[in-house]
């Protein structure tokens, strides 16, 4: 077709070069996106994925270089002119409005209005009909606030499939996906590509981009490796390109050697919002010294409120929990805070951080006003910095202004490091952590589960909440499964696991006689 | 830096003045048209061209603005809109009018005795609504708005109702002695014929220490924290009411304070009764949005205001009515702040805002 060869690739960015206050994000990147193919994007946290993304869907302005959209070279400095291109983005961190419904969300701006009503009947029956050909589970009039970080997710999914986009970005979309929802995505995308979409996709998992993609462009440190052809490389070469050295993902650990019980949880009941019924519902476990138990089960079935009950976030309806052998039922969380418990939450932005903050009043979000950080209500300026530069070396937190980064402009996977490193390094007894590597490169996963497992060995008793099964398998020295908000297996012998029976507990198809826990 | 929203704050600002003072030359234009431009001029430099007194006066006219700022500014920062330095402020006056005016046996102590008492007054207005907020979840501003008028009416019944407050004569508090005013500290010596006193000084060593809370104490981390993410806050274990109540004490102490230096100033300002909210407490909404609520900024966003008000007063010279005055410094103070109130409203809603820009196109496929 047409004259121009460049007309068959549906995006190219030639040449991209973007700086942040002099320090480079983008170092003359080159990007071919060809018509109907899947494109995934790889790199380490901070590689600068994101911020091409922005680029291309003219949230960024680049320094320089070029872009040019089925052939034709365009200037996209907004996102009406991306849209009106036919380009669409899931981005990384979703924006949703927390206090509107699903429904709402996805006909923003497109709203119809009929004698100034909504015409929200119509939209209504658009978003059923997707979420029947999708499989997605949602209550349209569920509010944005309510709902599971994983059904934002499915929303900001639905958005984009809602708007037909014929160039669609996906920034991470998996990142918070349950296995089972991840598969169902891989096959929406497929279908999407069988339609004739282009599809650029940032993922950090191998498996993802080795079943979905056909080419792969990776970045390190703001520049171009290399694009390659998926089915011509191994996960191991991609990782190696990716992270410059090799990768082990199989943590080798030795068996756990339980200790104390650390977390008593008896008989824990969390009260649903009102008119439903309970999200945890009498459930009773301990977790030893030692050992690190995971709570396996899908997105929704009662794990977030059981550990938002635990941390005291949100409201208890019964039940008593104990800190080595201490009453916490009761206690503030500031209390529990300082007393033994270390949190890594499910949601980094909505609790685990100040993004408007500074990296280093983050790092002591937990401490600021304990002795080693405040002198009679003055704040350690020098203290709090040389704490934050030890844990920025430790963690290889990447950003560009070191320890006075303001935290909303650093790479989705290096403010979850943030909120690791400040929660494994603050004294603890039990570490408590929901999705902890989630949106962090296979190095810094790799980094990540080998300190969980040092916490274990330092005695330390670990209560994991994980999505991902090779996580959950990698890690655990118990599982405990969640359906419907009830525990309804334990699994001890993770080596003889069988998945297939694990999937079952999961979805509810069968359950354990649980003895209560002595 | 090519982040489109990163304009640096300060820029803004001075766009809003800008706007502003362009909005005030066409108000000039409209009623005067021959002498529009010599007025704008005197509106910019009349300050500067009337010898020390002008400069005496624009620290003086500053005082209670850079207060009632620092006030709303505080609370801002918190997360709170403390619109009732109004009424915190009238609270002050009164005050620091009692103190002056029934307690001479203080001696040299009286008029420090008489801030602290506004001070109090101040706080305790500023803790109601703090107190309705965190405990009871009523929102501050209905609660503000509500306190500024019975504050109003509760002032005017008790001065009018107190042979030793009551001027009858003028309908309004009787004169302050001399002995109870602020010290000068030979401001009126430097600044000759102006009303300037140590109460400049008081503001800026206020301002001073409220940065010093925000940006190096435990304690200004907390309001901050709140005001920036209260889920996050809540994780950390930071107790949100404390915080609440706290910052809005520590907002209507400052505005109490305003109060007070205005009516011991010795410079003939009263308690008028008459059923007018003063404007001190709304100014200070201005004066904290041009100086984004920062403690420093206010400093300057206030000495600015002062500075056109106290240039305003020579527009009188040319053939301006004294009202015009009024509304041009009013429009250019308002303006500025409408134009950040703005800013900040498109900031916030940038994301939703760029979501409904690229639905609304991105809708053409379905
Ligand atoms: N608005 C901004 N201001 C300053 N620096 C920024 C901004 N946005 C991104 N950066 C910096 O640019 C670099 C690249 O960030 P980017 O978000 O593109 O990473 P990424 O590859 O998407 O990483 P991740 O996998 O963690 O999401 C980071 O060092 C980040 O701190
Ligand atoms: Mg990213």
């Amino acid at each position: 077709m047409g004259n121009n060869a460049n007309e068959n690739y549906a995006i190219e960015m030639k040449n991209i070069t973007l700086s942040f206050n002099k320090k480079i994000a983008n170092d003359n990147v080159t990007l071919r996106l060809r018509k109907g193919e899947v494109h995934a994007l790889l790199g380490e946290n901070g590689a600068g994925k994101s911020t091409l993304m922005n680029v291309l869907f003219g949230l960024y302005k680049a320094d320089s270089g070029e872009i040019y959209v089925n052939g034709k070279k365009e200037v996209i400095d907004n996102a009406v002119t991306a849209n009106k291109l036919g380009i669409g983005m899931v981005h990384q961190h979703f924006k949703l409005v927390h206090n509107f419904t699903i429904l709402e969300n996805i006909v923003l701006g497109v709203e119809e209005t009929h004698l100034g009503l909504l015409k929200l009947a119509d939209a209504r029956k658009r978003v059923v009909e997707l979420c029947n050909k999708y499989h997605f589970d949602l209550d349209p009039d569920a509010k944005i606030e309510d709902i599971t970080v994983g059904m934002q997710q499915r929303t900001e999914i639905l958005k984009m499939l809602f708007r037909n986009n014929d160039i669609m970005i996906f920034d991470e979309p998996t990142a918070v996906l349950t296995p089972q929802e991840i598969r169902e995505f891989m096959t929406i995308v497929k279908n999407l590509k069988a339609e004739g979409k282009s599809i650029l996709f940032i993922s950090h998992k191998l498996d993802e981009i080795k079943e979905v993609a056909d080419r792969c462009t990776i970045l390190r440190k703001g520049k171009c490796i290399a694009t390659v052809d998926v089915d011509k490389v191994s996960k191991e070469e991609l990782s190696e390109m990716m992270v410059g050295r090799k990768v082990n993902l199989k943590v080798d650990k030795a068996p756990a050697k339980p200790g104390n019980v650390v977390l008593e949880v008896r008989h824990l009941s969390v009260a649903g919002e009102r008119g439903h019924k309970d999200k945890v519902r009498d459930v009773s476990f301990d977790v030893r010294a030692g050992e690190i138990v995971c709570i396996a089960g899908i997105d929704g079935n009662g794990q977030s409120e059981l550990i938002k009950g635990i941390t005291g976030t949100k409201p208890l309806k019964s039940g008593t929990i104990k800190i080595d052998g201490q009453d916490f039922t009761h206690k503030s969380i500031r209390y529990k805070n300082t007393h033994g418990i270390s949190h890594i939450p499910e949601d980094r932005h909505r609790d685990g951080l100040i993004l408007d903050y500074d990296m280093e009043k983050n790092m002591v979000l937990q401490e600021y006003f304990e002795k080693r950080f405040s002198h009679s209500g003055f704040l350690k300026e020098k203290e709090i910095a040389e704490y934050t530069d030890e844990l920025i070396d430790e963690y290889d937190i990447r950003s560009m202004a070191g320890g006075t980064s303001i935290v909303r402009n650093m790479s989705g996977g290096n403010q979850q490091k943030i909120i690791i490193a400040r929660e494994m390094t603050k004294e603890h007894k039990l570490m408590i952590a929901v999705q902890p590597t989630r949106g962090l490169d296979v190095g810094a996963i790799e980094y990540i589960h080998k300190s969980i497992v040092k916490q274990r060995d330092m005695g330390i008793g670990v209560l994991l909440v994980s999505f991902e099964l090779e996580e959950v398998m990698n890690l655990a020295d118990r599982i405990l499964v969640m359906f419907e908000g009830e525990i309804v297996a334990e699994f001890t012998d993770i080596q003889n696991l069988d998945l297939n029976e694990l999937g079952l507990y999961m979805a509810g198809g069968k359950r354990m006689n649980m003895k209560e826990v002595a | 830096m090519k982040r489109k929203k990163d304009f640096a704050p300060f820029i803004s600002s001075l766009a809003a003045i800008v706007c502003g003072l362009i909005i005030g030359f066409i108000i000039l234009i409209l009623s005067n048209p021959t002498e529009a431009v010599a007025g704008f001029v005197t509106i910019l430099t009349g300050s500067l061209t009337h010898g020390t007194k002008g400069v005496g006066q624009v620290l003086y006219y500053a005082t209670p603005l850079i207060l009632c700022g620092l006030s709303v500014g505080f609370a801002f920062k918190t997360g709170l809109f403390n619109i009732g330095g109004s009424g915190q402020f009238l609270m002050g006056a009164f005050g620091a009018v009692v103190i002056g005016l029934t307690c001479p046996q203080l001696g040299p102590f009286q008029w420090v005795v008489g801030l602290l008492f506004a001070i109090l007054l101040g706080a305790i207005w500023g803790a109601i609504p703090g107190i309705l907020k965190a405990y009871f979840n009523v929102n501050e501003v209905i609660t503000c708005i509500m306190l500024n008028y019975v504050s109003l009416f509760w002032v005017n019944m008790t001065v009018k109702g107190s042979k030793v407050l009551f001027n009858a004569l003028r309908n309004e508090s009787k004169d302050i002695p001399k002995v109870a005013t602020l010290p000068k500290l030979g401001f009126d010596v430097i600044f000759d014929g102006s009303s300037v006193n140590s109460g400049i000084i008081i503001a800026i060593l206020v301002a001073i220490l409220l940065y010093i809370i925000l940006e190096k104490t435990t304690f200004g981390y907390e309001l901050k924290a709140c005001g920036l993410n209260k889920n996050a806050s809540k994780y950390a274990g930071i107790n949100e009411n404390r915080s609440i109540v706290y910052s809005m004490v520590i907002a209507g102490a400052i505005a109490g304070l305003a109060g007070g230096i205005m009516l011991l100033s010795g410079t003939g300002r009263h308690i008028e009764i008459k059923d007018v909210i003063p404007s001190e407490g709304f100014n200070g909404i201005s004066v904290a949005l041009l100086g984004v609520s920062n403690p420093i900024g206010v400093i300057f966003s206030g000495l600015f205001i002062a500075y056109l008000t106290a240039g305003g007063f020579y527009l009188q010279l040319f053939h301006f009515s004294k009202e015009i005055i009024d509304i041009i410094v009013a429009v250019i103070i308002y303006f500025s702040a409408f134009a950040l109130i703005i800013k900040k409203f498109l900031e916030r809603y940038n994301e939703k805002k760029k979501d409904k820009e690229y639905n609304l196109i991105g809708n053409k496929g379905a």
